[in-house]
């Protein structure tokens, strides 16, 4: 370049032991392929988060081969009952996921669920709403909850276990006043205290219904989109990757220009339609919008994510991780149930299967 | 050999993997009682993971490790701690919510039947600060202190667990001459006790001073370990570098240009009311292709100058900006980078990076805009920018997509640094531009700054480097508790001059712009 800088390439120092023959000082930006290194590429994958992941699902897919019960395990109907029965948490999941790669938490969205579910099925049933409007108010009514609760984390720097705790407990009682403390079902109150019944409406039939000869549920088609999209926008997206960057350091991210603000907020409102989504298909496949529907499935949501190996801390994690999580909480739920497993000891035993999952993503250092 | 004494540590064909990349092949060390060991290398040389390895930290190496005699295979920290090997880590390891005397006595609290003796730890770290002469209070929490007194409190552990063997991984980086004076004053009087120190530094000036003897790594392997006195800079740089390379380094200053900066009565206020101004009355102003150096010790307010003209402190920053002529108010960072500024912070992981990330992420992270059509990121192209600027800064790693974090420290400074060039701002803020950087890399990273002013590009460089702020600058300000105190032009500042503005200002006045 010029005479500041000497570029010479004068040999090893002469009077150095020198144990280094090329010319060093050089930089290694990529190392393209380490040819004869397979095993050793293989071993360092293994300790990927994917790896532990699919490591954790092939587990519980074994311990299923073994106690099959009498090989209904096999069954493909038995397949598409674990994905279906999954579906619903897997939709919170995707929301889950993006918020807490922010570092945050969102604990309002089984209430959330519950309050689209029902404000769904009076739109649906009472009012008999067209789907063409009353999906996209549910929808609605899912993002602005989450906007609100992303409001309260971003702009007034409230907590995100308090502010979406909060908005938990609020949610859980708009949907019981919205609802009257009812289930909101076909069957109609008379006025002289009877009940008449009412046409399920087409779009929860077309919702709890299955696709490709019966071997898929559309709810799981919902989820796969869903995953989708989440996917997209962390993989992809401008937006995913300000996610990543404000949960692994929030400050050095807003020195960087990144719209912190708006970022979060977006998370949680993201999170908040998809728990729109997951309360659109539980009504459906109930058949009735319950305003106690989804207690306790922000938790089973937050340990699909986790077991997938996304970390609390947030700044590491992914899509297909929670896909990988949900597998296994799914397979795993049904594997209990199939050899009728009593409800206590399912419970008991889920809480070790989480802690062993997670011990098993835990990174060594 | 003819020592009187046997080595307090010994390490025997040491190597480490982190995957398949072997980072440290066949190195064997020796310290003995009473001397300083420097241990130079590039970045990336495998310094710090030598240290991690005889602090305990890493137990999955291969070779041996001998202290005072007994082999021994340390797998935790403490367990280092009670063999008398003390460690002040290259980042910081301080728990910023936690109290100054809580973190010295971190692991070793002083108790009574399991409760705190809080009294006793106070009083212990406060005579603990006066001996190296600490600006902090026992009961302070290390968050709220600046980053060079958080350095020095990390010190300060290290110094109260009574070890034998003193291990710094680069302990003056963030420090100015006088703080690192007394520093080097008590590694003498660790050195006459019978310790030994082992001793990482990329500023030749203290290997110089202090070095008895020098081990070299380059690329995982042993170079050579000898005395001192057999290496003068040169030949030590040419071992690091595996080439002959000038250390001097010239300033080339282009004909300056219009102006790009000017602010008048700038001031930053405290985070509380009742606290002082970080920064008050400042007027200064930069033109195309110029270097500005500011000079000042800690608290002198000039990383606050830098990050309040970057909006970062929103409106408690006050007072009259003028960019390229024309008025503008700054809130936020993201209008700094509209206006086409870039601040590049003093502190890489607390401000300046995002650890978990990869390279490229972090390199992109504030072009991400440009990256993307419709908000959907463009990665060929991202990837393909990320390559070229890290090429430009010679940043060492197995592949762009490793997460920072593991970067040694010098490359994650080179990281930051390249996620500034790549936005092309016209007016460049750099606190501590080369803090960590290998003397090959910090040529670089001179010659590139020579680039930029010649494209135009304006600077203002804060270095606690004085060697640095002299070669670099065109015009040095001083700043004394908030304020410009001085002003020299590059050539005729020297050294003691700047030092006593920033120790004794003249009679407070105000200096006209
Ligand atoms: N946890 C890790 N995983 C993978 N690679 C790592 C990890 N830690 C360090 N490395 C790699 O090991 C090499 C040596 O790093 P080390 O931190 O020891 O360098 P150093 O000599 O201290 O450099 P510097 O002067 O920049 O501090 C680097 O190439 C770094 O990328
Ligand atoms: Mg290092």
């Amino acid at each position: 370049m010029n005479q500041t800088t000497p570029r010479s390439n004068t040999p090893a120092p002469a009077g150095g032991p020198s144990k280094s023959d090329s010319p060093s000082g050089a930089v290694v930006v990529e190392n393209p392929h380490e040819g004869g290194r397979r095993v050793g590429a293989l071993l360092h994958w293994m300790g990927t988060p994917v790896a532990r992941a699919m490591a954790a699902l092939l587990l519980v897919l074994v311990l299923g081969t073994i106690f099959n019960a009498n090989g209904s395990f096999f069954k493909i109907a038995t397949q598409r009952d674990t994905l279906r029965e999954v579906s619903d948490y897997g939709i919170l999941a995707c929301g889950m996921t993006l918020v807490i790669i922010t570092g945050g938490i969102d604990l309002s969205v089984g209430s959330v669920l519950a309050l689209v579910g029902v404000c769904f099925s009076i739109m649906s049933i009472h009012w008999g709403w067209s789907a063409w409007i009353v999906i996209p108010f549910s929808l609605l009514i899912g993002a602005a909850v989450g906007a609100f609760s992303g409001g309260l984390v971003a702009w007034f720097g409230i907590q995100p276990f308090i502010a979406t705790l909060a908005m938990m407990v609020f949610a859980r009682g708009l949907a019981e006043y919205i609802s009257g403390n009812m289930e909101v079902s076909t069957a109609m109150a008379n006025p002289d205290g009877t009940y008449h019944y009412v046409p399920v409406p087409a779009i929860f039939q077309s919702i709890n219904s299955s696709v490709l000869g019966g071997y898929l549920a559309v709810v799981t088609v919902i989820l796969m989109f869903c995953a989708a999209v989440a996917w997209l926008i962390l993989s992809r997206h401008r937006w995913g990757r300000y996610l990543f960057a404000i949960g692994g350091n929030e400050e050095a991210a807003r020195l960087s220009g990144v719209p912190v603000v708006g970022a979060k907020i977006g998370a949680y409102m993201a999170s908040g339609l998809f728990a729109a989504v997951a309360g659109i298909c539980q009504a459906a496949q109930e058949q009735q919008g319950d305003p106690r529907a989804g207690i306790g499935s922000e938790l089973t949501a937050i340990a699909i994510v986790v077991i997938g190996g996304t970390s609390l801390m947030g700044g590491r994690g992914g899509m297909g991780l929670t896909l990988l999580g949900m597998l296994t909480i799914g397979y795993m739920e049904k594997i209990l149930s199939l050899n009728a497993v009593p409800d206590a000891g399912r419970l008991m035993l889920t809480g070790v299967i989480i802690v062993t999952a997670v011990l098993a993503q835990r990174r060594r250092e | 050999m003819d020592r009187p004494h046997d080595p307090l540590l010994r390490l025997v064909g040491v190597g480490k993997k982190f995957g398949t990349v072997e980072v440290l092949r066949n190195v064997d060390l020796s310290i003995y009682p009473g001397e300083v060991h420097i241990l130079a290398g590039e970045n990336g040389a495998g310094k710090s993971t030598l240290v991690k390895i005889m602090a305990g930290v890493y137990s999955d190496y291969t070779g041996t490790m001998e202290v005072a005699g007994r082999q021994v295979r340390l797998s935790s920290p403490p367990e280092a701690t009670a063999m008398g090997i003390s460690v002040i880590y290259q980042e910081l390891s301080l728990v910023s919510t936690m109290t100054v005397s809580d973190n010295i006595f971190l692991g070793l609290f002083l108790h009574r039947a399991g409760f705190v003796r809080n009294k006793a730890q106070c009083d212990a770290t406060k005579r603990l600060l006066a001996k190296l002469g600490v600006q902090a209070l026992p009961e302070q929490r290390v968050g709220d202190l600046p980053i060079a007194t958080r350095h020095l409190i990390e010190i300060a552990k290290a110094m109260s667990r009574n070890a034998k063997v003193i291990i710094m991984d680069e302990p003056t980086s963030a420090l100015n001459v006088q703080e690192s004076e007394k520093l080097f004053a008590l590694i003498r009087s660790l050195k006459s006790n019978g310790c030994g120190i082992i001793y990482i530094s990329h500023k030749m000036e203290e290997i110089e001073q202090l070095a008895d003897r020098i081990t070299v790594l380059r690329d995982g392997m042993l170079i050579g370990s000898v005395s001192a006195a057999e290496l003068p800079t040169p030949k030590l740089i040419h071992w690091m570098v595996g080439r002959p390379m000038e250390q001097q380094f010239s300033r080339r200053a282009p004909p300056t240009g219009k102006e790009v900066l000017r602010i008048e009565r700038f001031c930053v206020a405290g985070p509380l009311r009742r606290h002082k101004p970080l920064v008050q009355e400042v007027a200064l102003s930069i033109r195309q292709g110029e270097i500005l150096g500011i000079a000042g010790l800690e608290g002198a307010g000039n990383s606050h100058l830098l990050s309040g003209l970057f909006g970062v402190y929103g409106r408690r920053a006050t007072g009259r900006v003028w960019i390229e002529g024309k008025p503008v108010r700054i809130d936020r960072p993201v209008h700094a980078m509209q206006q086409g500024m870039a601040l590049l912070t003093n502190d890489r992981k607390a401000t300046g990076l995002i650890l978990p990330m990869s390279i490229i992420a972090n390199i992109t992270l504030a072009k991400l805009r440009d990256f993307s059509t419709a908000g959907w990121r463009r990665t060929a192209r991202e990837t393909r920018a990320a390559h070229e600027i890290a090429r430009a800064l010679r940043v060492r790693a197995n592949s762009l997509r490793m997460e920072v974090g593991k970067l040694s420290g010098g490359n994650q400074q080179k990281v930051a640094l390249a996620k500034w060039m790549l936005l092309n701002p016209q007016l460049l803020l750099l606190d501590e531009p080369t803090r960590g950087v290998d003397v090959g890399a910090k040529r670089e990273v001179y010659e590139l700054m020579n680039q930029w002013t010649a494209r135009g590009i304006a600077i203002i460089l804060i270095t606690s480097e004085m060697s640095e702020l002299l070669a670099m600058s065109d015009r040095i300000l001083v700043m004394h508790r908030g304020r410009i105190t001085a002003e020299f032009s590059g050539s005729r500042a020297t050294p003691q001059a700047i030092v006593n503005a920033a120790m004794a200002p003249p009679v407070e006045k105000e200096i006209p712009s």
